[in-house]
């Protein structure tokens, strides 16, 4: 089972949702995976304090060119869509942080002169908490790639048992990356028009994926009522409601989750989870 | 020699473009026989990633031995070094190409050392 954690809005909540429900699910006695793909900004161990006993490291390839082969042909540069390869007389530039490693110029270049060497882009931390089980993926500082070190962190997490994926915010590549081939997706939002507008957005991109969705609305006591009417027309099922409880901010300070400072909450997360699973057909 | 300077229009009476990758046009003025041609960079000013690289390449494929721009990003940097290209910069009280033209003549400017903003990451 394949769940992930998104929105459009950044800081509605994602993390907090994700990290509650693993607790939940293993004090109810299940093995649970936390995969932190918000590779740009891990946080699920802060609120998890696990253990870590493993990093390895998440590598992409480069093209590197042979400089005795090399004809200055210009090919390599022109079938790259990501203007990571420049050709000025017989130099070739090689931009390595705007590579996607496609393979084009390698397959293209007619001398055969171009091989594919291996960067490092990102690091895998393997964790652990009780019966939770932490797979984060951290972009090194400075790379764009994300997409490959999501995909790799859902390589090694994704086992068959639950997984729940802590995705970026927005709706770019990263966030597609992260919430492709799962069973269901939990949108957190707020009711602010910011959280309804990206909401909106997440939407579009999930239904484009043929993902079933749910929504979850944090501070739900504050602002408007436009997001439930949204919701009741899309007929997209609202799932969890958390209040804009000053306790949550206080525990949230101190990298303590809602059900460990305020066991009421247990319930509503455990109620909340059953009707995700409903709402996305999977139980 | 060969000198391209950013423009946000075709004619020597536009306005100079402070960006380099994605300067709507350059315009290409030949020291030797004193005219100027104009090459537009639309393709570019759209573009996500490699701007500034394929701006670079555009400008060396056009044989220009100086670019005078306002600014220049790291990527288009690195290109237009190798493609041998000295950067020189304008500030942005010139108004027009022509007065980006003279203040080159005359000497005012000041060639880069280095990428003078970030590169755009999406």
């Amino acid at each position: 089972m394949k769940i992930a954690i998104a929105s459009g809005k950044g800081g509605t909540g994602k993390t907090t949702v994700a990290v509650n429900f693993a607790q939940v699910l293993a004090a109810a006695g299940q093995e649970v995976t936390l995969l932190d793909c918000d590779v740009e900004e891990p946080n699920v161990h802060l609120f998890l304090h696990p253990e870590f006993d493993s990093v390895s490291a998440v590598e992409t390839t480069i093209p590197q060119v042979d400089e005795e082969k090399c004809t200055g042909c210009r090919v390599c540069a022109e079938v790259c869509e990501y203007h990571a390869l420049a050709v000025l007389g017989k130099n070739v530039l090689v931009f390595p942080e705007l590579c996607h490693a496609c393979g084009a110029c390698v397959r293209f270049c007619p001398e055969e002169a171009i091989v594919e060497i291996p960067r490092e882009i990102g690091t895998i931390r393997k964790g652990r908490k009780g019966k939770i089980r932490l797979i984060e993926g951290r972009l090194n500082v400075g790379e764009v790639m994300s997409p490959a070190v999501i995909e790799r962190v859902k390589k090694i997490g994704l086992d068959g048992k639950i997984g729940i994926i802590d995705a970026p915010p927005g709706t770019s590549c990263p966030v597609i990356a992260a919430v492709r081939d799962t069973d269901g997706v939990l949108l957190v939002t707020e009711p602010t028009p910011f959280g309804l507008y990206d909401l909106k957005l997440a939407v579009g991109m999930v239904r484009l994926l043929g993902i079933p969705c749910a929504v979850a609305i944090n501070r739900s006591d504050l602002g408007e009522k436009e997001i439930w009417r949204y919701c009741a027309d899309e007929r997209i099922p609202i799932i969890l409601e958390i209040p804009n409880d000053r306790r949550i901010a206080e525990a949230y300070s101190r990298g303590r989750t809602i059900i460990e400072e305020l066991p009421e909450y247990r319930e509503k997360f455990l109620q909340g989870w059953q009707a995700l699973l409903e709402s996305c057909s999977i139980a | 020699m060969k000198i391209a300077i950013t423009s946000q229009g075709k004619e020597q009476n536009s306005q100079p473009d402070m960006s380099f990758g994605r300067a709507k046009w350059f315009i290409i003025y030949d020291e030797d026989t004193g005219r100027l041609e104009a090459i537009e960079n639309a393709q570019n000013v759209q573009t996500a990633h490699g701007a500034g690289i394929n701006a670079a390449q555009t400008v060396a494929d056009l044989g220009a031995g100086v670019v005078l721009t306002g600014n220049v990003g790291p990527n288009a940097f690195r290109t237009l070094q190798a493609a041998g290209i000295r950067i020189v910069l304008f500030d942005k009280n010139r108004k027009t190409v022509e007065d980006v033209l003279q203040g080159w003549k005359t000497g005012d400017f000041s060639e880069a050392t280095k990428a003078t903003v970030k590169g755009h990451r999406v």
